[in-house]
């Protein structure tokens, strides 16, 4: 075993390896210090700082027989090999953060006449003894992360002889998350028991949690030896086996579907920004723009520029950059987008198919532009510190931080663009530009510059969506074109012109995709997803959600 | 004569000329300066055969691309995939034809081998036969163009919606044939062929045989293309085009005329693709990504759409300029490509033949001007 059980648990934990301490602070509830030399517990510390193999030994028995928590830390230390003998002859704890020596009840640092102090020396024997009693202890630990910290490594490593003790822990437990390690650890030491009916009380443990960590365990038992005959005598241990293996997969299903489920959500979010500016653009205008892909790349750009200017110029605020890349990338690519219809694409609006084609170039120069500036490697745009990590759902599932962040970003996102369309004048003036525009210019709207201001917002979308694929995965100059004929497809599912249409489909197409990936691989799921579209779009060409507006389609 | 008539439809006397003078260049001249000696200073080399005869099957491939956007007014962005279904087809025979002397000495092809396939997949049947491979070549993309074609003009999809369903339709297959389970190569497609109907492909002779069947076949494009467009049929698609709806209620079916319209330029897209590969020497997805399609636009909109002879020039121009300049200018070209994409939609919309137009009557306007003045009061 490389790393002793509780630091290994307490990684799990944001606080570290300080607060472990500072927590026992709390748990002894009075800085007593070294003043209050009494008591057995104490005795039994400064024994572990003993040059004698056998009195450590003896003392960490002594430890197990008092189960006071208070040990934990000095046994910890112990197995770290932070364990230090003072001058005072005392024992100390090396704090490796502070490089300096803490009092293993108080925390509090040793005083000058503790120095030098040498290093406790230990074996395997010795660890050995102290890892189960540190175990022990732990799970005595008012703290439920701490005994969660030590059922899992116990459940890891089900080490022979703590059987009984993992069963006292478990009864007495009240805690859910401990008692589900708990349970874990006891059926993997019971299901090497000799004792069927304890076999079978493992069985029926991992088929009641469904944890995979004991896959192996139950294939063994199912399996026939090298005689030919069952690895497992006992009919009912085999047939609660069978019950827990399919328990087991049936759960892995599960945590495999959900993730695929939170991938999907994400990509869908990726493909609903892209959509949104489409859904606008084409609803509105009726041209396709074969260059809205370029307008994310463009923002994931901008997002990188952002990133390197805060880590050459603002060091110190780099775990902001984000809300600085967020305005940034949609000026540049509402700017850019402005820019393009007024040069471009208000020359071609009668024409929509070769509007497709001058996008289509644009594409290919910003593309291009973009190599020559950043060159055609992809860069790498880093996470900020809060949205690294994620949380842990349940055991194998873990929900990313970055992931959460871009899904409730384009809520965010979509919300604003709602209330633009539906609660503002621009917006509904806009909406009336798309039912008619001749009556809508009769009536004094400014048909021209809602264009392009429309279009310059949905390539601003696109630009956000940009900075939220930034936090996904690498950017590079292709970036767009892997996007933009799924985010059509979402136009054309959607409908033209529905923001509950583009939604609706970009989360029905991003969660079938991933759904598929599993099952049909990546490949091949886009292929069926995009014939499921050729087909479905022959039924209903006006899309999921059709409206009478007056683009030709 | 009926006959003659019909053919003076096609093009004035002039005109047939000009298409006598053009074929007789690309058909017999080209071929015999390749047979000159080197120091003839109009010698074609031997490498420039199968690059020539590349170019003209892109002339090909434009024309179907005219038939089809530039008379029926329909923008299919996936015409690169009827391009390449014909050049797999051919592929296949070229890879069944040299069975047993691939790296692997195998009966099966060596992807396959490589693949640890044991037995050829049954759509790989009869492609070892040439004339099987041939009708593949014409079947396959035909029938699915048929296929695709009828349900979609049928649900009235048309304009852009039309043009994304189609990329759709290539990017898909393109993901397909990308696969090595697909069963065509995967990711490399089909290569190293050695023998077409026997005769080695890296012996020049067959290089100018193959170069030579290119051009008989871009004359026969044409013609054919030609004869659709001014037959009756042709001048319906052009209604098509220009006016969907009152064509539909003069009682013309214009479901019935895209989808021919539809198969007959996916059709003649195939043959292009099937004398491509051998020329080139690979056939692989790539062929198929949507931006190859796109380009074969482009082709047709340089040139001029609804002239025929605009997107075969268009065609035969861009990629020469793409060839030249990928080996000179590597960094430029995709600024050129894109410039041309938006200028020419911007300030040619009817391509540079139709600026050939323009002058041609401004000219005439001028002389008949001249004229008037020279009668004088």
């Amino acid at each position: 075993m490389g790393v002793p059980a509780p630091a290994k648990a307490l990684r799990r934990f944001p606080t570290g390896r300080l607060a472990f301490v500072a927590l026992i602070i709390v748990v002894m509830g009075d800085g007593a210090g070294r003043v209050a030399l009494a008591g057995p517990v104490e005795d039994a510390v400064k024994g572990l700082a003993s040059p004698s193999g056998e009195t450590i030994l003896a003392n960490i028995k002594q430890l197990s027989t008092l189960g006071d928590p208070r040990g934990i830390a000095a046994l910890q230390a112990l197995t770290d090999d932070r364990l230090r003998v003072g001058a005072d002859g005392n024992a100390w704890i090396y704090d490796k953060k502070t490089r300096d020596l803490v009092d293993p009840f108080t925390g509090a640092a040793a005083p000058p006449s503790a120095k030098p102090a040498r290093e406790v020396e230990t074996d395997n024997d010795i660890r050995r003894a102290a890892e189960p009693v540190l175990a022990e202890l732990q799970l005595g630990s008012p703290e439920a992360s701490v005994r969660l910290g030590a059922a899992q490594e116990l459940s890891r490593s089900g080490s022979e002889g703590v059987g009984a003790l993992l069963h006292r822990a478990l009864d007495r437990e009240k805690d859910k998350g401990v008692q589900d390690a708990l349970a874990m650890a006891v059926a993997r030491v019971d299901v090497g028991s000799n004792d069927a009916n304890l076999r079978l009380a493992a069985v029926k443990l991992i088929q009641k949690s469904g944890n995979d960590e004991m896959l192996g365990e139950l294939q063994r038992l199912l399996g026939v030896g090298a005689d030919g005959k069952p690895n497992e005598p006992d009919d009912r241990v085999r047939d609660g086996a069978q019950d827990a293996l399919k328990a087991v997969m049936n759960r892995r299903r599960l945590i495999t579907g959900i993730g695929s489920i939170i991938h999907g959500l994400s990509l869908a979010s990726v493909l609903l920004f892209a959509a949104l500016g489409l859904a606008i653009t084409f609803g509105l205008l009726g041209v396709i723009n074969m260059a809205h892909g370029e307008m994310l790349m463009l923002g994931a750009y901008a997002t990188y520029a952002v990133q390197t200017f805060f880590q050459s110029h603002l060091p110190n605020f780099f775990g902001l950059y984000l809300f600085a890349a967020i305005p940034v990338a949609f000026f540049v690519t509402f700017g850019v987008g402005v820019l393009l219809e007024r040069v471009v694409i208000r020359h071609l609006y009668n024409r929509p198919l070769e509007t497709l084609l001058a996008t289509w170039g644009i594409s290919l120069l910003l593309i291009q532009s973009v190599r020559l500036i950043f060159g055609a490697q992809n860069v790498a745009v880093a996470n900020p510190d809060w949205l690294a990590g994620g949380v842990e759902l349940a055991h194998g599932l873990v929900l990313p931080y970055n992931r959460i962040g871009v899904v409730a970003f384009v809520i965010a996102v979509s919300v604003a663009v709602w209330a633009l369309l539906y609660k503002t004048r621009i917006g509904l003036n806009v909406r009336a530009m798309t039912q008619n525009r001749n009556m809508a210019a009769c009536v004094g709207i400014h048909t021209r510059r809602l264009d392009s201001w429309m279009f310059g917002l949905g390539s601003g979308i696109a630009g956000l969506g940009g900075v939220a694929l930034s936090q996904l995965g690498n950017v590079g100059p292709e970036l767009g074109q892997s996007y933009i004929i799924d985010s059509f497809m979402v136009v054309v599912l959607g409908g033209v012109g529905r923001l509950a249409g583009a939604i609706v489909s970009a989360l029905g197409l991003g969660i079938v995709n991933k759904l598929l990936e599993p099952v049909a691989g990546a490949v091949l799921g886009k292929i069926l997803v995009l014939g499921f579209i050729i087909l479905f779009i022959q039924r209903r060409p006006q899309g999921l959600f059709a409206i009478k507006g007056r683009t030709e389609a | 004569m009926r006959a003659r008539e019909r053919l003076l439809q096609f093009h004035d006397k002039k005109g047939w000329l000009f298409f006598g003078v053009a074929t007789l260049i690309t058909t017999v001249l080209i071929p015999l300066l390749n047979g000159m000696p080197k120091s003839f200073p109009l010698a074609v080399p031997d490498y420039m055969m199968p690059l020539i005869g590349k170019f003209l099957c892109f002339g090909m491939a434009a024309i179907a691309m005219d038939l089809i956007w530039g008379y029926t007014g329909i923008l299919s962005l996936g015409h690169g995939l009827f391009f390449a279904l014909g050049g797999y087809a051919m592929g296949m025979y070229l890879m069944r034809s040299m069975a047993g002397e691939g790296v692997y000495r195998s009966s099966l092809p060596d992807f396959m081998v490589f693949l640890d396939w044991k037995t050829l997949p049954w759509y790989w049947h009869g492609f070892e036969h040439f004339w099987f491979a041939a009708a593949m070549v014409l079947v396959v993309p035909g029938l699915l163009a048929f296929v695709f074609g009828w349900f979609a003009f049928r649900s009235r999809i048309k304009g852009v919606y039309l043009s994304i369903v189609t990329q759709a339709l290539t990017y898909a297959a393109m993901l397909l044939f990308f696969q090595n389970a697909t069963g065509f190569g995967g990711n490399n497609g089909l290569t190293d062929f050695k023998r077409l109907l026997g005769h080695s492909l890296q012996d020049p002779a067959t290089k100018k045989a193959l170069y030579v069947t290119s051009a008989i076949a871009l004359s026969g494009t044409y013609l054919l293309a030609r004869f659709v467009v001014t037959s009756k049929l042709g001048r319906v698609l052009t209604a098509v085009r220009d006016a969907e709806l009152k064509t539909r209620f003069c009682g013309y079916e214009s479901t019935r005329y895209k989808t021919f319209v539809w198969t007959l330029s996916a059709m003649l897209c195939a043959v292009a693709g099937a004398l491509y590969v051998p020329q080139v020497g690979i056939i692989n997805p790539s062929e198929m990504q949507p931006s190859n399609s796109i380009e074969l636009a482009i082709w047709a909109a340089v040139g001029g759409r609804g002239t025929l002879l605009g997107p075969l020039l268009g065609a035969l121009f861009l990629n020469g300029a793409k060839s030249f300049l990928t080996a000179a200018f590597p960094s430029a070209w995709l600024y050129v490509l894109g410039g041309i994409f938006v200028g020419v939609t911007l300030f040619l919309p009817q391509g540079f033949l139709g600026l050939a137009d323009v002058w041609r009557r401004r000219r005439a306007r001028a002389a008949a001007a001249a004229d008037k003045k020279a009668a004088g009061p």
